[in-house]
């Protein structure tokens, strides 16, 4: 079977064999954990609970009236402490629940396994949104909204996607091993509910034993496993769908203006878990490496773990690391301390020594239009980026700023070691601000 | 310990090449070139192009350390201007004059616009017209033999095959492809230009090494080939594709100065068109010009119009047209 890619793209070196042998384990819990009440894209949630209140594994603990949002529940059975501000991945202060353990492991009594089939396929949408599901790969986009397009999209294939393009990421090809059977469910339980067979699970070639695991499992299920060209963003939605299934989404579209519908590997298995076992999103999987980590290694860690206690139990630092970075090098963001909690989204601690992180100096651009012929979504990154340092808004919009996936692909490609996707950052929450008021004004002028 | 982490905009890790990587390939492709002027044109071509790469980089230092930047001579561009400038002149031009050249490629070209990628002309090549106009007459003796170190005034000389002066034998495609006629002296023309068999052999080097790609110089050289059918000046040479392509400057032009990087469109439209033009441009010259060779004038016109090609041939953006 030919190997499914896309346009454009780099090969960065994979660093997937530290971790991608070893099972995940079961990281001990720590005494206390923090829910930061904004861990998704969209509205924040409200606290439902107080200081002092008791809690359970799995009650809900904040919620939101908003669509595009989804509630936290406690991960752990303890005691609410306090509610304030504490640092998150993102280097902000959000407003956080915090619990202590009582290490009783005590579920809450809401849940309850349920059977996907006795529902009805409009009520899955809000079961999800429910058990606080949201895009596990990085971006944390509430998985409900993605199950309810407008009514005018026809949804007609669904993908979960393996690709793990990032380097250093196993987590996804861990739990594609280990429990492929609530990955698909999952998978099932989504093509359920847009009443449709059309399942694919797309992974990428450097994963070969979860592609024959799956193609086995999958036998008589009618779910099709594709094997990905390894490159990288291979992940990216985009140039996922394009790779599975010819489809262009539209400039400023989403994936259901072309009837697909995309989840990450863990995503999809938390939906499963949530009717398997009734157990809402109170956990994830990270890898930890990097060079500065004592044992490279994948953990099942419950939402509110805080890194330092993570680090900890690994045995501390194997060297002083110079970065440390939620997610993989290549999107992931650097931290400025330790003490912020894994939340949904924290895919992976990469912890980088001296020499790793080690960036070269930026030289003038000299034109070789690598950047150009890399991007993945087919832009000049060497004049947006230029615009964008000029300040030039207008032609930043005009060379398509808003279209860039920040990926880093030009980054990394660039032999003048520019910071292309710094600068093209800057400039594009610039010019969406400047969308979004000319939408405004335009409205009001209405 | 937080304080000590670095924190900085992604991706934390980048690709291992580099300008210098880069450079140093080109320079490793022109070595053939440089063998091959040796070999026809004697110790005083290796001479012209020492002469040249030491002043490039000598003006590119003192430049910048007057101006009070950063040295950049490190990353070997100023090696490479140097080399393509020296490729560019006849083996018995007079030390002083290559300097001049040098000034006007590196200082003038070059750094007065911003140094390195600023340039929006080929700076070996505007050294080249410099001296081209300043000195017709140095810049058009054309050694046919081996020269001494100091033997340019010896030295026997003759016109290009291009030119409608020129009265030897016609060489075959064979010898233009070598750059040698069966006699075993030498073809008229510029150090590293005559020798075709030498500049392909860096130019798969660097299409090898991914440092060009194929657009500019095949759409240089089919263009040549296509337009050699026109009759023109010279008709000696109409209808001969391969003895357009092979002789005077094309295959030089075409695979080391045309794809120079700061100088050449970044999109692949852009890239086509460019090697087109470059093409035409070059072959009129030849054709009804007053000069026996365009390639000089052609590429300088393309680097004037090579903003505007990145500006009309911007890539489609992935989905910017809606699926059926």
């Amino acid at each position: 079977m030919p190997k499914l890619t896309f346009k454009g793209g780099v090969h960065p070196k994979d660093n997937k064999d530290y971790t991608c042998y070893d099972k995940i384990v079961e990281l001990e819990q720590p005494e206390f954990l923090v829910f930061p009440l904004s861990q998704h894209i969209g509205a924040p949630c409200e606290p439902l609970v107080k200081k002092g209140d008791r809690v359970y594994k799995g009650t809900k603990i904040a919620d939101s009236a908003a669509f595009v949002s989804a509630p936290i529940h406690s991960s752990v059975s303890g005691t609410v402490t306090a509610i304030e501000p504490r640092p998150v991945p993102n280097g902000q202060m959000v407003n956080s629940i915090v619990i202590q353990n009582d290490f009783s492991d005590e579920e809450d009594p809401s849940v309850e396994p349920l059977d996907y089939k006795s529902v009805k396929p409009d009520d899955i949408p809000g079961i999800v949104r429910d058990a606080g599901v949201v895009g596990m790969g990085g971006a944390t986009f509430p998985t409900h909204v993605k199950l309810s397009p407008a009514p005018d999209k026809k949804i007609d294939t669904v993908i979960v996607n393996g690709a793990e393009c990032e380097p250093y990421l196993t987590s996804d090809h861990r739990v594609m091993l280990e429990t492929p059977e609530e990955l698909i469910t999952g998978l099932k339980i989504i093509l359920y509910r847009f009443g449709i067979t059309n399942g694919h699970i797309a992974i990428e070639e450097n994963k070969a034993d979860a592609i024959e695991l799956l193609t086995e499992k999958c036998a008589g299920e009618g779910i099709t496993v594709d094997t990905l060209k390894k490159k990288y963003p291979q992940g990216g939605e985009k140039q996922l769908i394009y790779a599975v299934t010819k489809r262009k989404v539209p400039l400023g579209g989403l994936p259901a203006d072309v009837g697909v519908v995309v989840v990450n590997v863990d995503t999809c298995t938390a939906i499963a878990r949530r009717f398997m076992y009734g157990t809402p999103l109170i956990r994830r999987i990270v890898t930890l490496v990097g060079g500065a980590v004592t044992k490279p290694i994948n953990y099942r860690v419950r939402i509110g773990t805080p890194v330092e206690y993570i680090i900890e139990k690994n045995g501390g630092f194997a060297e002083e690391p110079k970065k440390v970075i939620m997610g993989g090098p290549m999107m992931g963001q650097a931290q400025f301390r330790l003490d912020v909690p894994i939340i949904k989204g924290s895919s992976a601690i990469l912890c980088l020594t001296e020499k790793e992180a080690e960036l070269p100096e930026e030289e003038p651009c000299f034109r070789c239009g690598r950047c150009v012929a890399h991007c993945p979504m087919g832009l000049m990154p060497l004049y947006i980026s230029q615009f964008s340092r000029l300040e030039d808004y207008d032609n930043c919009e005009k060379y398509n700023i808003t279209a860039c996936i920040e990926c880093g692909c030009c980054s990394f490609e660039c032999p003048a070691k520019r910071h292309l996707v710094q600068d093209i950052r800057r400039g594009k929450q610039e010019v969406m601000g400047r969308i979004k008021a000319r939408q405004t004004a335009q409205k009001e002028g209405k | 310990m937080e304080n000590r982490l670095t924190v900085s905009s992604s991706p934390h890790i980048r690709g291992r090449e580099t300008i210098s990587d880069t450079m140093l390939d080109v320079v490793l492709a022109l070595m053939p070139a440089a063998f091959a002027s040796v070999y026809f044109f004697g110790q005083r071509a290796l001479a012209v192009i020492l002469v040249s790469v030491v002043s490039c980089v000598g003006f590119e230092a003192l430049y910048e350390l007057i101006a009070r930047k950063k040295v950049t001579i490190k990353d070997y561009s100023a090696v490479v201007t140097g080399m393509l400038m020296a490729y560019t002149l006849p083996v018995t031009i007079p030390y002083p004059m290559i300097i001049i050249g040098a000034f006007v490629a590196i200082v003038i070209t070059k750094q007065l616009f911003g140094g390195l990628g600023q340039n929006f002309m080929n700076p070996a090549l505007i050294g080249r017209a410099f001296l081209l106009a300043a000195f017709p007459v140095h810049m058009t003796t054309w050694a046919l033999d081996r020269v001494n170190v100091f033997g340019a005034a010896d030295a026997i000389t003759g016109a290009t095959p291009l030119s409608t002066e020129y009265t030897g034998t016609m060489p075959s495609a064979f010898e233009a492809f070598f750059g040698q006629m069966k006699d075993g002296g030498a073809i008229g023309g510029c150090l590293g230009e005559t020798c075709a068999a030498a500049l392909l052999l860096g130019g798969i080097y660097l299409l090898a090494r991914r440092v060009i790609n194929l657009r500019i110089p095949l759409a240089y050289i089919v263009t040549v080939a296509v337009m050699s059918y026109i009759p023109g000046k010279n008709p000696a040479l109409q209808g001969h594709p391969l003895l357009a392509v092979l002789s005077g400057g094309v295959m030089l032009g075409a695979i080391f100065m045309a794809t120079d990087y700061a100088t050449s469109p970044t999109t692949r439209w852009g890239q086509l068109i460019y090697g087109v033009g470059c093409g035409a441009v070059t072959s009129v010259i030849r054709l009804f010009g007053g000069y026996p060779e365009g390639v000089t004038y052609a590429i300088l016109l393309m680097n004037v119009l090579t903003p505007l090609l990145d500006r009309w041939t911007r890539p489609r953006v992935f989905g910017e047209v809606k699926n059926k």
